[in-house]
Order: structure tokens, then C-alpha cells, then sequence
């Protein structure tokens, strides 16, 4: 488990060991998830768990709620949309959520240049910049779709 | 749809009077297919295109000719002003393919030329003109006959930041109070920030932007 969140994941930073037990226990708790069977192997004893339905509908709740628009926004919708190519799940929607959500802030933005003082305007543009920049990542992903859907899965 | 491409299916969408629509995807998708359709500039193969209550795809040519002329404005990415005529002359064309007189198609040319911020530059030919002048000009020669419906495609393609910004204040600020329906297709999304929504249009499908927005509206 560690080593599919890290190599999907984990090249800024790893998974902890102590992190995965502690997240699962929690995500036990909670009902997401189910133990499968113990099997005895070398180490520590290896558990399975199987993702509940509630789990699974927690993923999608979460993957099509799009984010606030903020920077540093981008790993956590790459995230998003590594997980969707790994579950079969609509990428190309997950995608077009989060677009329409940074287009109203652009235009609300727009809006707020309207008849502003030039200081106004900047702090507006330096937004509207940002936003921009998280638009062209998603619509040049949304065109790279079909090839990271075979790296994702094929790897 | 053309020869063996089909480059749109299964479009449904529907524009109030008096919006301004961006249209946006990727290249290739059918933006500009989309509007040439709705224009009334090509024909689909099968569908209906709805203005006023007239299905325009059943009008012959010279009709739909005749009803661009006097219902509809076009500003394009760029090469569309008449290189032999200066900036004013450029204007008038409408007015006088209308049938205006020349003096009368003169003076309304020159107000939306001062409209636009470009007093002074009548005179020049569009090779004298900066992109962004010329493209004001092209705006003027779209709203000069005061059209219900214009369409742009990517009217500022080949603008930096400012010179957008202000093609874009210029055309949506007087689009509104003209109460004119506005129709733009860009890859820009500050461009498309000046409309009240956006259609995205992936492989000739509208897939996102219409439902969603409609509703919010
Ligand atoms: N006159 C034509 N004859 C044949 N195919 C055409 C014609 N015009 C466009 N197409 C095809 O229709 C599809 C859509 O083209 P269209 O020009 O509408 O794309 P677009 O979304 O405007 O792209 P861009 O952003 O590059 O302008 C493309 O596959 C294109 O090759
Ligand atoms: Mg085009």
C-alpha cells in the first residue's frame, strides 16, 4: 500500500509507515473499510482490506466536489485525478467540475476590475493569473488523458 | 458534417437574448464549426438552428445572406479588414452593402470609431494599424449596423494581456448596453471571463458549462 501511494504519489513525500496503520485503524473505525483475512508471511502480519460501500461512495463525494480555487490546489486535483484513472472513474468530469469552478472565479474577478482603482486591478490580475495557470494544467491534462490512463494503470 | 468527419453531434444548446457566451475547448474540437452553424454561414447535414422563432437552416442562401447582413455582426482572429481601404472605409462596408448612403455611412463609421478610441486613426490603412487598433476597428465594422447577435472568433488571438483586456472591455461593455447577444469563441480564459458563462466543446460535443451554468443563472 505504501508502495503504490509512493510511487502514485510520493516523490515529494513518502508515506510514513506509522501513518498507513494509523489510517487504517481510523478508516476501520469509520466503517470505509472492511478486513478481508490475516495471512501469515514474513514480518509483520500482512491484513486485507476490502473498501466499503460508504467508503467508495466517500471517494466519489470527495473527487467531485471541486476545490477552492487557491494556489498549491494543483497536487491535491492531480491527486484527484490519478485516483479517478485508478478506479475507471470520469476523469474528463472531475476535470470540467474544476473548470467551471475557476471560470466563476475568474469571472467574478472580472467583475471586481470593473470601475476599480488600479491597486484593485492588480491584486485582481495577480489572482486571475494564478487561476489561469491552474486552467491551462487542466485543460492540457484533460488532453493528455488517454495517454496517463495507460501509465497509471499499465505500470 | 464533412465529407467522412462529423465535426458536430448531438449540440443542443440555447442562448438568451442580450447574453454573452464564450465558447471554449481545444483545437479542433468544433468551435468554429459551432458558430459558421449558428451563423447560418454553413449548413448542418441535419439538426436546426433556431433564431426568432425562424429555422434558419431551412432558408436559402441569399436569405440567410440577407439576415447576416442585418441581424449579425463577425469579428475574426485577424486579416479580415480590407487592406485597401482605410480604417473608416473599412467601417461603412455594412452600412453601404445595406444600402446606406456614403455621407450618412460616413458620419455613423466615424462615431463608433471615436467609440472605440480611435479618433484620428480613420484615415490609415489596416497595415498602418497596431493589432489592437485593428481590431477595434473590426468591432466597429461589427456593431456599426447595431447587429441583435455578434460573433467573435478568438477576437484576441494575437493580443498580449492589455490590448485583450481593453478589445474585451470596449466590445462586452458596449454589447451591453446596446442589449446585443455576443458569441466568442476563445482559448482564453480571462477572455472568457467577460462572459456571463462558458460552453466547452470537446470532439464536437458540448460537454460541460451549459446545464451547470444555465442553472446558476
Ligand atoms: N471546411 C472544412 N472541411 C473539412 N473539415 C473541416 C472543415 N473545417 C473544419 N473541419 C474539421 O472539423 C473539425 C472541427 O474544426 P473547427 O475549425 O471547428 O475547430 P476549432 O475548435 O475551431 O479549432 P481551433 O481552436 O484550432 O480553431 C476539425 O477536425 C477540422 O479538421
Ligand atoms: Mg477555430
Amino acid at each position: 500500500m505504501k508502495h503504490g501511494y509512493d510511487r502514485h504519489f510520493g516523490s515529494e513525500k513518502p508515506l510514513a509507515f506509522g501513518q498507513v496503520y494509523a489510517t487504517l485503524a481510523r478508516l476501520l473505525r469509520d466503517g470505509l473499510i472492511d478486513l478481508l483475512g490475516e495471512q501469515a508471511g514474513s514480518g509483520p502480519d500482512r491484513k486485507r482490506y476490502e473498501i466499503t460501500e460508504v467508503g467508495r461512495a466517500r471517494v466519489t463525494a470527495w473527487m467531485f466536489t471541486p476545490d477552492t480555487p487557491e494556489p498549491l490546489l494543483q497536487s491535491n486535483l492531480f491527486a484527484k485525478t490519478v485516483i479517478a484513472l485508478l478506479l475507471g472513474d470520469d476523469a474528463n468530469r472531475l476535470l470540467d467540475v474544476q473548470r467551471a469552478a475557476h471560470m466563476r472565479r475568474l469571472r467574478e474577478l472580472t467583475a471586481a476590475k470593473r470601475g476599480a482603482d488600479l491597486m484593485k486591478i492588480l491584486v485582481c490580475d495577480h489572482a486571475m493569473f494564478h487561476i489561469e495557470a491552474d486552467l491551462r494544467w487542466i485543460d492540457l491534462t484533460g488532453a493528455r488523458l488517454t495517454e496517463l490512463q495507460t501509465q497509471v494503470t499499465g505500470a | 458534417m464533412f465529407g467522412a468527419t462529423e465535426a458536430l453531434r448531438g449540440v443542443d444548446i440555447e442562448i438568451h437574448a442580450g447574453e454573452i457566451v464564450a465558447v471554449m475547448g481545444p483545437s479542433g474540437s468544433g468551435k468554429s464549426t459551432l458558430l459558421h452553424v449558428l451563423a447560418g454561414v454553413l449548413k448542418p447535414d441535419s439538426g436546426t438552428v433556431v433564431y426568432h422563432e425562424t429555422d434558419i437552416t431551412g432558408l436559402n442562401e441569399a436569405e440567410r445572406s440577407a439576415l447576416r447582413l442585418s441581424e449579425f455582426g463577425f469579428v475574426f482572429q485577424f486579416g479580415q479588414l480590407l487592406p485597401d481601404l482605410n480604417a473608416i472605409d473599412n467601417v461603412t462596408i455594412p452600412l453601404m452593402l445595406a444600402g446606406m448612403k456614403r455621407r450618412e455611412a460616413l458620419r455613423q463609421s466615424a462615431t463608433w470609431l471615436d467609440r472605440l478610441g480611435l479618433d484620428g486613426h480613420g484615415g490609415k490603412l489596416p497595415g498602418e494599424l497596431s493589432g489592437g487598433q485593428a481590431q477595434r476597428v473590426a468591432i466597429a465594422r461589427a456593431l456599426v449596423t447595431a447587429p441583435k447577435l455578434v460573433f467573435a472568433d478568438e477576437p484576441t488571438g494575437l493580443l498580449d494581456s492589455l490590448a485583450a483586456e481593453n478589445v474585451m472591455v470596449t466590445l462586452t461593455e458596449l454589447a451591453r448596453a446596446m442589449g446585443t447577444t455576443v458569441v466568442i469563441i476563445t482559448h482564453d480564459p480571462r477572455t472568457a471571463s467577460y462572459a456571463d458563462r462558458e460552453i466547452i466543446v470537446r470532439d464536437g460535443r458540448i460537454t460541460a458549462g451549459q446545464t451547470a451554468e444555465a442553472a446558476h443563472r
